[in-house]
């Protein structure tokens, strides 16, 4: 299980979250929902370790192997979207993820594709990674609503856990994920 | 049809400054102090024939490429070093400071003192281009982007990985545009160096020697011999630069 008690985590200007207490359970989906500027991101950062709690305790996530399909794509300008993948695990892989997300030429650069798809293709290596945690930033940015539907059959149940952030109840749907509310 | 009539215009504009020098050397009317490039040319066609030309070339040529080089070696390690070790960059940078600072005449009479004559060059070339390589390295490290590198660190990416596919190719248009302005500079340095120095088979010897025996002509042959060398090896390093920018993807 992961577990943050008491946990408050902000910026020089501002606080984002405070005094938060969450269990995570040890499998399934769990889908973060809150206005903007809530500390979803903010939240997934701190389960990936990329941001530091400034009081309280985060624990169970000691030797996980986490991947995290940031808010923006990330993806490297410089090479194809194949490249891309294949850097966090192996072609093998990359091209079947690839496949998945439907991605028609991966031999593309990131700045010659759309950007549905070069959100495809970011999530395509966060998929290819692989671990026990799978974290989700707004995963479907920029996808219409059937291409949704076949992204998310295809990424549920494939991680022992996955944690993502959503802007409506819909989307947790299709993933399948247990809704926490942040601003309740 | 294109490449033609680029070809085309450029042997135009050439024509046409060429020209121009021909009216003025025409109206001075002293071949002798300025050679026109009918008289030029001769003289270049007559150093073409010996062999304390292409020795010469050859030897000045090698001496700027190993100053040129050490200083792009040198000047990555040293962008790398003040990069990536905390206090690096105040220990080393009086040193940057001194360098730019610095005339390279003054750098040349010092180090003519300490060092051979065929060495002069050499590490004349090596001291201009050295800051010139290390603060364009080092300012573009520091302006990789952060959310890439977050997201290596996500990713678990090797050392090797960082380097080849986010360090490398952030830094290559910044580092390439260095080695360019640099080249320039390693050229003219090293043959200035060559000419205080009196270094035996330079261009740069044959450049002080045209000059006390008042062979304008050859003065002016030789100096078209730097200003092509100094074209086709500018035209070597665009060329590097496009297969390689060719072969990153």
């Amino acid at each position: 299980m992961i577990r943050l008690s008491h946990v408050s985590v902000g910026y020089p200007d501002k606080k984002v979250l405070e005094n938060l207490s969450l269990i995570f359970p040890d499998s399934g989906a769990v889908a973060l929902m809150a206005p903007s500027g809530y500390g979803k991101t903010t939240l997934l950062r701190v389960l990936a370790g990329l941001k530091t709690i400034e009081a309280g305790e985060l624990s169970g996530l000691e030797n996980k192997k986490i991947s995290f399909l940031f808010q923006e794509d990330r993806l490297l300008p410089w090479v194809s979207a194949e490249k891309n993948v294949e850097l966090v695990s192996d072609s093998e892989k990359a091209r079947h993820w690839l496949k998945q997300m439907e991605i028609p030429d991966a031999r593309q650069l990131p700045h010659e594709m759309s950007g549905g798809m070069r959100r495809r293709v970011a999530l395509a290596r966060a998929m290819a990674f692989g671990g026990d945690v799978l974290l989700l930033d707004e995963p479907f940015k920029g996808l219409d609503e059937a291409l949704r539907e076949r992204v998310a059959s295809h990424i549920r149940d494939v991680y022992p856990l996955t944690i993502l952030s959503v802007h409506d109840s819909a989307e947790a749907e299709l993933m399948g994920a247990k809704i926490v509310r942040l601003d309740s | 049809m294109n490449r033609i009539k680029e070809i085309l215009r450029r042997v135009l504009i050439g024509a046409f400054w060429i020209g121009i020098w021909w009216a003025i050397a025409k109206v001075v009317g002293l071949p002798k102090l300025l050679p026109g490039p009918g008289e030029t040319a001769l003289a270049f066609a007559r150093l073409c024939g010996t062999e304390a030309f292409w020795r010469s070339v050859g030897m000045t040529l090698l001496r700027v490429a190993l100053g040129y080089g050490c200083a792009v070696v040198g000047g990555v390690l040293l962008a790398v070093a003040c990069h990536q070790v905390k206090g690096a960059e105040m220990l080393l940078s009086p040193l940057r400071t001194v360098i730019r600072a610095t005339p390279v005449s003054s750098f040349i009479l010092l180090v003519w003192l300490w060092l051979k004559r065929g060495h002069v060059p050499v590490f004349i070339s090596f001291l201009m281009v050295l800051p010139i390589i290390w603060t364009a390295t080092q300012e573009a490290l520091g302006a990789v982007d952060g959310d890439l590198r977050e997201m290596a660190r996500m990713y678990r990416f090797s050392r090797w990985k960082k380097i080849r596919y986010l360090y490398a190719p952030s830094v290559r248009p910044a580092f390439l545009a260095a080695c360019m302005t640099g080249l320039g500079f390693a050229w003219k340095s090293g043959i200035a160096a060559e000419v205080i120095a009196l270094t035996p088979d330079s261009v740069g010897k044959h450049l002080s020697d045209a000059k006390n025996y008042l062979e304008y002509p050859d003065l002016f042959a030789w100096t078209l011999t730097v200003i092509l060398l100094s074209m086709a090896l500018e035209a070597c390093l665009k060329a590097l630069a496009r297969k390689r920018k060719g072969e990153g993807k």
